[in-house]
């Protein structure tokens, strides 16, 4: 049975910055959500073994930490792409054709939002409302905005950032 | 203490200040109906989140219907809790519930047993505006374990499971995970229950209002072992069961039904029909033994003795130290359980006696217990991968075993255990409960120790239904402290005082299950009736005082067995077939995100 135990593997580094963030709530279980909102703002996402560290320093089950985790949409297990893309689903957006947008970048990359591509090249997501209503439809690649999306210009925003790999 | 006038139903009623509506009503006769309420008062057990709703009432003043379970009595108030508004809120939510829910129930484990089925039947539900093909249900994986079936499908997010599991036994294996349809309680990273720190008490089976827990059903298994012409079948019982399978059979609670039981298992065919309260009282003698052994050296000055000495019969008790302090492992007895120990026995002594190879025996045992279904398959308890003990079932199980054989219970007439397998004494019987293993422990260990009888058999100090427990018995001079805890949440507040070095315990008995073995998750479901458990506790000590020999060590078929097979207590041949070892299983989660 002993053979089932297995080693978490985590960069020092990672390990020692949750642990920091960890100490900075004072290790209270009732700053879980700090806990996890501080880890990934650092890591871009929350993986596994990172659950179980934080679970360990706040003295709860890792199914809890877990549970919040699975809970919100927020938080992610899945690492984010070297180009993160969000096309905005707000009101503005979305009555403009934002829903087609979105297809449009998930037929080009081949994920659906929330996941990332195999290369890690890409990572899709939606959110609610950039501030740039009077572009809309608008998606984020990389922190830069698209406005006035067509569904015809995803190819080739996509093509581009291909290109600079 | 402040009291409260308000009016139920009509009905004036006082009641102490902070009594919640449901309790007053319950007191009134008044029955609302819940469904995630869980209360097991006299063990600190309660799961209120006022999540279901089905037990919404009326408040006089108040804009929307208040859940009865969570909310507190105010002076004055007005409350209508069977209102033409509250009716049709309860069927609404019912139906709401139903509409995600499997509607599968004649080949349900719980059919009959359920308490959502029970609702469906008390509103008389014949159809549901909520289920059709516009309207979505939830879909989890079937996930079957060593001791649990887990069918969260059927999982009405009562959370009763999740309390148990945290709260009481602070074990941490179960979460409500997701959110919206995808919402269910589940392990961490939604991993298989085995890895998981469950340690498969099974207290979250025991209090599953529907079927979404229930337990490995080894019924159909056992009973191909007695047809098959070729087996030899040996079946053990352990103590609890014999004061609560009469509960399945319409018996009052707290029946003692030994002779039935007995009989009930000649009539399935069993071949012999033998007692694990016998092999309690050799786990007696070697944990006895273990005792007196380690306090020996530890009163010659020896500081590195293990002490304190903890038991270890419980299966989900090492699972939990196992998975939770496995730094502690050098503390527990060695002996296995009693499970364990008649296994062992059975064959080897017993196969030689009657002349029956290993592989043609058949050992069976009936068990209030879930966590023995894991432990059967420990590798330790295993001869060349052939198990001491090949099917554990829940009494639980042997019940269905019973009925569907046409054998009717209640009517039995009493038989006896067979031999030489199923003498025992009172001090075995009593290990079904909380503090009885230790109480049987001390009775031994007291006459060996000082060479002189025991001045009262009855040591009413270690018993009780408190989580944990101390005493100090005098053992001739020799003060001997004394911890007991069930519920292992309770069993956590002491060994971190032993992490800690502030306990000054010298053996301590611990129980996963509330109540101990009486409670256990293959006991009949009591659906949060304490008294059922404390009727179970009298029956256990009155099965004690009725007992002629109430000393382990004087049942003259362990004294047999010693002389003939065993050689000494903690002697070699002891040490090969009725001890064991620990393991550290900390970090067994292992991470399998492609599930």
């Amino acid at each position: 049975m002993d053979n089932k135990k297995i080693i978490i593997k985590m960069k020092p580094e990672v390990r020692e910055k949750v642990i920091e963030i960890c100490d900075s709530f004072g290790n209270n279980p009732g700053e879980l959500i700090n806990v996890l909102h501080q880890t990934q703002d650092f890591l871009g996402y929350l993986p596994a073994e990172v659950q179980e560290l934080i679970a360990e320093r706040l003295h709860m089950p890792t199914a809890k930490v877990y549970g919040v985790v699975s809970f919100y949409a927020f938080f992610t297990m899945t690492p984010k792409g070297k180009y993160p893309v969000s096309v905005c689903l707000g009101t503005a957006c979305y009555v403009r054709g934002a829903e087609k947008i979105l297809e449009s970048f998930e037929k080009e990359l081949g994920i659906k939002p929330g996941e990332t591509d195999e290369n890690g090249v890409f990572s899709l997501a939606s959110l609610r409302c950039v501030g740039a209503c009077g572009l809309a439809p608008v998606a984020l690649v990389d922190g830069k905005v698209f406005g006035r999306l067509a569904p015809a210009m995803v190819k080739d925003i996509v093509k581009e950032y291909r290109e600079m790999e | 203490m402040d009291m409260i006038k308000l009016t139920i139903d009509n009905r004036e009623v006082e009641v102490p200040k902070g009594t919640t509506i449901l309790k007053a009503a319950q007191g009134m006769g008044i029955d609302i109906p819940t469904l995630c309420h869980f209360e097991l008062n006299n063990l600190g057990v309660h799961n209120k989140p006022g999540g279901c709703r089905i037990c919404v009432v009326e408040v006089a003043g108040r804009r929307n219907l208040a859940p009865a379970c969570v909310t507190e009595c105010m002076p004055d108030m007005v409350v209508r809790t069977n209102s033409m508004r509250v009716i049709n809120a309860r069927r609404t939510v019912l139906e709401l519930i139903l509409s995600d829910h499997p509607a599968d129930c004649l080949q349900c484990a719980k059919n009959g047993n359920c308490e959502l089925q029970d609702l469906a039947v008390r509103f008389g539900i014949r159809k549901n505006p909520f289920i059709g093909p516009e309207h979505e249900q939830s879909s989890y994986q079937l996930e079957v374990s060593p001791s649990i079936i887990r069918d969260m499908n059927k999982c009405v997010m009562c959370r009763r499971c999740e309390t148990m599991c945290n709260d009481m036994q602070t074990v941490g294996a179960l979460s409500a995970i997701e959110r919206g349809f995808p919402a269910v309680v589940s392990t961490a990273f939604n991993q298989h229950l085995d890895h998981s720190p469950c340690t498969f008490c099974g207290q979250c089976v025991a209090v599953c209002p529907v079927g979404a827990l229930t337990e490995v059903d080894h019924t159909g298994a056992v009973l191909r072992a007695i047809v098959d012409p070729k087996k030899t079948t040996v079946v053990q019982v352990a103590p609890a069961v014999r004061v609560a399978i009469g509960e399945e059979f319409g018996m009052e609670p707290g029946t003692i039904a030994t002779g039935k039981l007995t009989a009930a298992l000649k009539a399935l065919g069993f071949d012999y029909v033998f007692d694990t309260d016998w092999s309690a009282d050799l786990t007696i003698m070697e944990e006895g033994t273990e005792l007196i052994g380690r306090l020996t050296k530890f009163l010659e000055g020896d500081k590195n003795v293990p002490l304190p000495i903890l038991t270890s019969c419980c299966p989900a008790w090492v699972n939990f130290f196992e998975h939770q302090f496995p730094e502690l492992r050098h503390l527990p007895s060695t002996a296995k359980s009693p499970q364990g120990m008649f296994g062992a026995i059975a064959k080897s002594y017993f196969a030689e006696k009657i002349n029956c190879k290993r592989e043609d025996m058949i050992s069976v045992s009936v068990m209030p217990c879930l966590a023995k279904k894991y432990e059967v398959g420990r590798d330790e308890l295993k001869v060349n991968g052939n198990p001491d003990v090949d099917y554990s079932i829940s009494t639980r199980e042997l019940a269905r075993l019973i009925k569907m054989a046409n054998i009717d219970f209640k009517s039995l007439p009493d038989a006896e255990f067979d031999s030489p397998l199923g003498e025992s004494t009172g001090a075995a019987v009593i290990f079904g409960t909380t503090g009885g293993v230790i109480e049987a422990a001390v009775r031994t260990a007291y006459e060996i120790f000082t060479k002189k009888p025991l001045p009262k058999i009855d040591f009413e100090e270690l018993r009780g239904l408190e989580g944990v427990r101390s005493a100090t018995i005098d053992v001739d001079g020799l003060k001997l402290n004394i911890g007991i805890a069930h519920g292992l949440g309770n069993a956590r507040k002491l060994l971190e005082d032993i992490k800690a070095g502030k306990s000054n315990f010298h053996a301590i008995e611990i129980m996963a299950c509330p109540g101990g073995c009486i409670d256990g998750a293959g006991q009949p479901l009591h659906h949060g009736n304490a008294d059922i458990i404390k009727a179970r506790w009298e029956a256990i000590y009155r099965a004690d005082r009725e007992m002629p020999i109430r000393k382990s060590h004087e049942n003259p078929s362990i004294q047999a067995i010693y002389k003939e097979y065993l050689g000494e207590p903690c002697g070699h041949k002891s040490h090969e077939l009725l001890h064991t070892h620990y393991f550290d299983r900390q970090t067994t989660v292992e991470v399998d995100l492609n599930k």
